[in-house]
């Protein structure tokens, strides 16, 4: 190109640079210190009043269903406007951006929650205006990844395991160990999520087969965990024939034969199940992790009254119930169990609402891997990095 | 003569004398749109490359650095990503020109008058069906026991699985774009008069000959404009790969997104962005030199 | 070219099997919209239409329809204004920078679409603008006026600027050119533009992600809807259903353009030179 036509270009956008460098907020923000979370001194409702006229939701595709809904907007005029979210990661990006007063509640999963918390993006709520809280299980009541020196920053909503979904005619027997998945023998056969989070079941499983490694907790990793576990998942690259990014993908990986064994939740097994694959589902000896859903009050909520009592309509039994069945999770509310039955045979069960404690107490919930580790050092990795080591890894 | 009248006409005589006002006029709002809705994002946005991210609390810190870009343009997996999605970009342009050439030719020169109404139709109906489920769609034809294995085996040929794989991802981006490789090479066809063609006929040249030599030269900017296209919606999609790729179909798009939504790092993210806009605007150069900037 | 007979039908099979590779998905989406089954494999086992009747009666369905069709119409008309403007603009005018706009027009739909989509969320996120029906019309409208200016720009190439001239010269006002000569001229141009913005519009997904927020088109819906893949046969019921809503005004305007250029972006770089 000529020369002044070089000038004609960039002129015109050097302009626009230098005009918007002007409108740029310079000077950083000076992050939240790790102790204590920058909303734990805010008001919270004492009593809930009129509701607004609106709500706004950012949720997992499947939490805002007619079934549940209208007769919640009828009950309380409240319309509900949803945002579907595809990650946790996602949600706190919306959080943090611009759901400052545009949404009321998030359905965070627990890998997001911590960072929402320090993030100052949710504030606590008044536990005692939800009256179901009492009937939850003990270990959903105040759980680690939701509650701060005593403040609940959401109410806990719905669980799940990640299982391990394997095909019965590959595996005659249930397979006793995670080791399946990293096993050259099912090369090309094998699928996991497309997560960051999954280098915890990483890390889980060495810290059973490497004690060497001495992994306490799966999302508390130092330099050399880490690396063990990401190391261990660049190994199993080659083995793996998707990513599975929908449950519909795994769904139909596993219906096609294209898998044959991978990570999954129940919804996953119980829909294949119903459309006749030979599929089951185990946890292995080394343990799983799973995920909690919690339902998080936007700092600057615009519609507070209506958020609470939002709250209070899901974690009823019944809805739980509906949820449970319709998504395929575990309801928090143990009152849940029956209504579930009576919309799906064995529904409870199949879903494990009514499992002894002993199961739930092998599960290593999701929550936010942070540099703090519990032994008071702060050397372990960040969520930062370990979405910058997924990217190495899937790439 | 009334007040307006008067006005009217003379506003109208005062911009036919003043061609810059008028042109202000006209110009002025689009390109203050352009301005300040567009191309002030995109320079904000791709300046938060040259900042970094606060890893516990997500904030953005402004301290200039290059620290993003040393990374996208030095580390293997990076650069595998964007070799990767640059030569799917170019497989996919190279097949869409193969496949629509022939076929525009037929609907322009060939085919009467109301098959080229119902072809054109055909070729624009799959625009008006979701992207999405025209994707899903093919990752139902793809699977393992999906439509294409069972009309193989119903034909007796040997089974195909590339479900999932760089190959499915290489089909259905072709099959995307293929109504915009098709439209602007049509286009230049319909303007070729079919007197330009017998008369290289009657001056000796074989089909071969006169469609290097005379037809060629006159479509190449309606091709090139089309491969704008099908260059530029390949680098960008992450949709596509998400649910048809396999497990080395991590592309550009895939890693910005991710990196942006997944791991809240913009800056990062944005240093990819600023990648693929160099690649796209070297292309944009290339297509100018090519001639699809030219007069039509 | 005098192409023989068997180069034309050769010519005709190869239309022929392209066209059957672009409709194939569709008929693949048709039939599983009749498919009972939540696993959508082959084969079918259990034939229905109950899918379509979910559809129908789905609120959540029929909002989405109808935001795309607010934001589609509000983002076509604003592009027709100010595409046909810059068209107009570019072709009649030579100003400083008039390369450069030829070039910056294009970068909306040349750009990938995550680059346009995240960028529009950084600068609402850093003004502080809620999201809501207007921020996705806004992040649409940038890329419908390319396809508009295209067209219209493309159109007045091809007419003689001395129409305009003997206009005045017969002593006509410069709005009574417009709406006399001009107008009619660009016309088809408009129409084919609005109706390949409107469709851009309609079936967005990338952008719209970005620039959406408590709301959902139709893409955003479905996109949603194959992420739980509870829904799967009613996805495609509702894109079979606009389908047969869309294919009656395409053959409509195939017929009222006569066959040619329905929809044609042209080349979708224009030259600044004239």
């Amino acid at each position: 190109m000529k020369r002044t036509t070089w000038a004609k270009l960039l002129a015109p956008c050097a302009a626009a640079v230098l005009v918007s460098f002007a409108a740029l907020p310079l000077g950083s923000t000076a992050g939240a210190s790790n102790g204590t979370p920058p909303t734990q001194g805010d008001p919270v409702l004492t009593s809930v009043g009129k509701g607004e006229g609106a709500l706004n939701l950012i949720a997992w595709e499947g939490y805002a269903q007619p079934t549940w809904v209208s007769p919640f907007q009828k009950a309380t005029g409240c319309h509900v406007s949803v945002k579907y979210a595809g990650s946790s990661s996602e949600m706190v990006s919306l959080m943090a951006n611009g759901g400052g007063h545009q949404y009321d509640l998030v359905s965070a999963s627990g890998d997001a929650d911590l960072r929402l918390i320090y993030g100052g993006n949710v504030r606590p709520v008044n536990i005692r205006l939800m009256t179901a809280w009492k009937n939850f299980h003990p270990f959903l009541r105040s759980p680690a990844f939701n509650t701060i020196n005593g403040h609940h920053y959401g109410i806990s909503y719905e669980f799940g395991p990640n299982v391990l979904l394997y095909s019965t005619k590959s595996f005659p027997k249930a397979p006793a160990s995670w080791s399946v998945i990293y096993s050259s023998k099912y090369r090309g056969k094998v699928t996991i999520p497309d997560n960051p989070i999954q280098i915890a079941d990483a890390a889980l499983y060495l810290s059973k087969t490497k004690p060497s490694l001495k992994i306490t907790d799966p999302y508390e990793l130092d330099s050399t965990q880490f690396n063990a576990a990401v190391n261990l998942l660049k190994a199993e690259h080659p083995l793996i024939k998707k990513y599975w990014d929908l449950a519909s993908q795994e769904i139909s990986l596993f219906q096609n034969g294209e898998v044959v064994v991978g990570a999954a939740w129940p919804y996953q097994t119980n829909t294949l199940k119903a459309a006749g694959a030979k599929v089951a589902d185990t946890i292995p000896r080394e343990g799983a992790t799973g995920w909690a859903d919690t339902w998080m009050l936007a700092t600057n909520a615009p519609h507070p009254n209506c958020a609470y009592r939002w709250m209070q309509w899901v974690t009823s039994a019944k809805v739980q119930a509906e949820q449970a069945i319709y998504f395929g999770e575990t309801p928090a509310n143990t009152l849940a169990c029956p209504i579930m039955n009576t919309l799906l045979k064995n529904g409870c069960a199949l879903y494990h609402a009514n499992a002894p404690a002993s199961y739930y107490a092998t599960l290593k919930f999701w929550k936010t891997p942070l540099p703090q580790c519990g032994n008071g050092k702060s050397n372990c990795e960040s969520f930062t990095q370990w979405q910058q080591a997924w990217t190495t890894i899937i790439g | 003569m009334t007040l307006a009248g008067t006005l009217y006409r003379r506003s109208g005589a005062a911009l036919w004398r003043r061609p810059w006002l008028r042109g202000a006029l006209t110009l002025s709002p689009p390109l203050a749109w352009f301005l300040v809705v567009y191309l002030a994002s995109l320079v904000v946005m791709l300046a938060t490359a040259f900042f970094t991210v606060d890893p516990l609390t997500g904030n953005i810190h402004h301290t200039w650095t290059w620290s993003n870009f040393s990374q996208v343009l030095t580390q293997p997996d990076y650069r595998s990503i964007i070799f990767r999605t640059v030569v799917m970009a170019v497989l996919v342009t190279i097949t869409d020109v193969i496949v629509a050439v022939p076929f525009a030719y037929f609907m322009a020169k060939i085919a009467t008058r109301r098959v080229r109404q119902l072809l054109i139709v055909l070729v624009l109906l799959p625009l008006w069906a979701s992207y999405l489920a025209r994707v899903y769609a093919w990752v139902n034809i793809l699977s393992d026991k999906g439509l294409l294995p069972t009309i193989e085996s119903h034909l007796g040929l040997p089974h195909t699985y590339i479900a999932y794989s760089n190959t499915a991802m290489w089909v259905v981006f072709c099959y995307l774009w293929l109504p915009f490789m098709i439209v602007p090479i049509y286009g230049a066809l319909e303007r070729v008069p079919d007197s330009y063609l017998e008369a290289s006929a009657d001056l000796g040249a074989g089909s071969f000959a006169t469609f290097r030599r005379v037809l060629l030269p006159l479509i190449l900017p309606g091709i090139v404009a089309g491969t704008i296209f099908t260059f530029s919606l390949t680098l960008g999609d992450y949709i596509t790969p998400l649910l048809i790729g396999g497990s080395s179909s991590y592309f550009i798009g895939n890693a910005i997104y991710d990196t942006a939504i997944n791991g809240g790092d913009l800056p990062l993210a944005a240093a990819l962005a600023f990648v693929s806009i160099v690649i796209m605007g070297v292309y944009l150069l290339a297509a100018r030199l090519a001639g699809a900037f030219e007069a039509l | 070219m005098r192409l023989s007979a068997p180069s034309r039908w050769a010519l005709g099979l190869w239309a022929a099997l392209v066209v059957g590779f672009l409709i194939l998905p569709l008929g693949v989406i048709v039939l599983f919209a009749f498919d009972a089954s939540n696993v959508q494999t082959f084969p079918i086992q259990h034939w229905t239409t109950h899918w379509f009747h979910v559809a129908w009666n789905d609120p959540a369905v029929r909002s989405a329809l109808w935001l795309s069709v607010k934001a589609g119409a509000l983002a076509t008309l604003i592009a027709l204004v100010l595409g046909t403007l810059v068209a107009f603009g570019i072709h009649r005018f030579k100003f400083f920078g008039r390369d450069t706009v030829s070039l910056l027009l294009v970068l909306p739909l040349a750009l990938p679409g995550i680059v346009t989509g995240l960028a529009l969320q950084s600068a609402f996120f850093l003004v502080n603008i809620q999201f809501s029906l207007y921020t996705i019309v806004i992040g649409h409208t940038t890329f419908c006026i390319v396809v508009v200016f295209n067209n219209v720009l493309a159109r007045l190439r091809r007419t003689s600027t001395s129409l305009r001239e003997a206009s005045a010269d017969l002593g006509a006002s410069p709005i009574q050119t417009f709406r006399l000569i001009t107008l009619p001229i660009v016309r088809t141009a408009l129409v084919s533009g609005a109706l390949l913005a409107f469709a851009l519009s309609f079936d967005e997904v990338i952008v719209t992600t970005f620039t959406a927020g408590a709301q959902n088109t139709l893409p955003l819906w479905i996109f949603g809807a194959i992420r739980l893949g509870q829904q799967l046969p009613e996805v495609n019921a509702v894109v079979v259903g606009v389908l047969l809503l869309t294919a009656i005004p395409l053959l409509v305007a195939a017929r009222l353009t006569g066959g040619e250029r329905v929809a044609s972006p042209a080349a979708p770089i224009q030259p600044a030179g004239e």
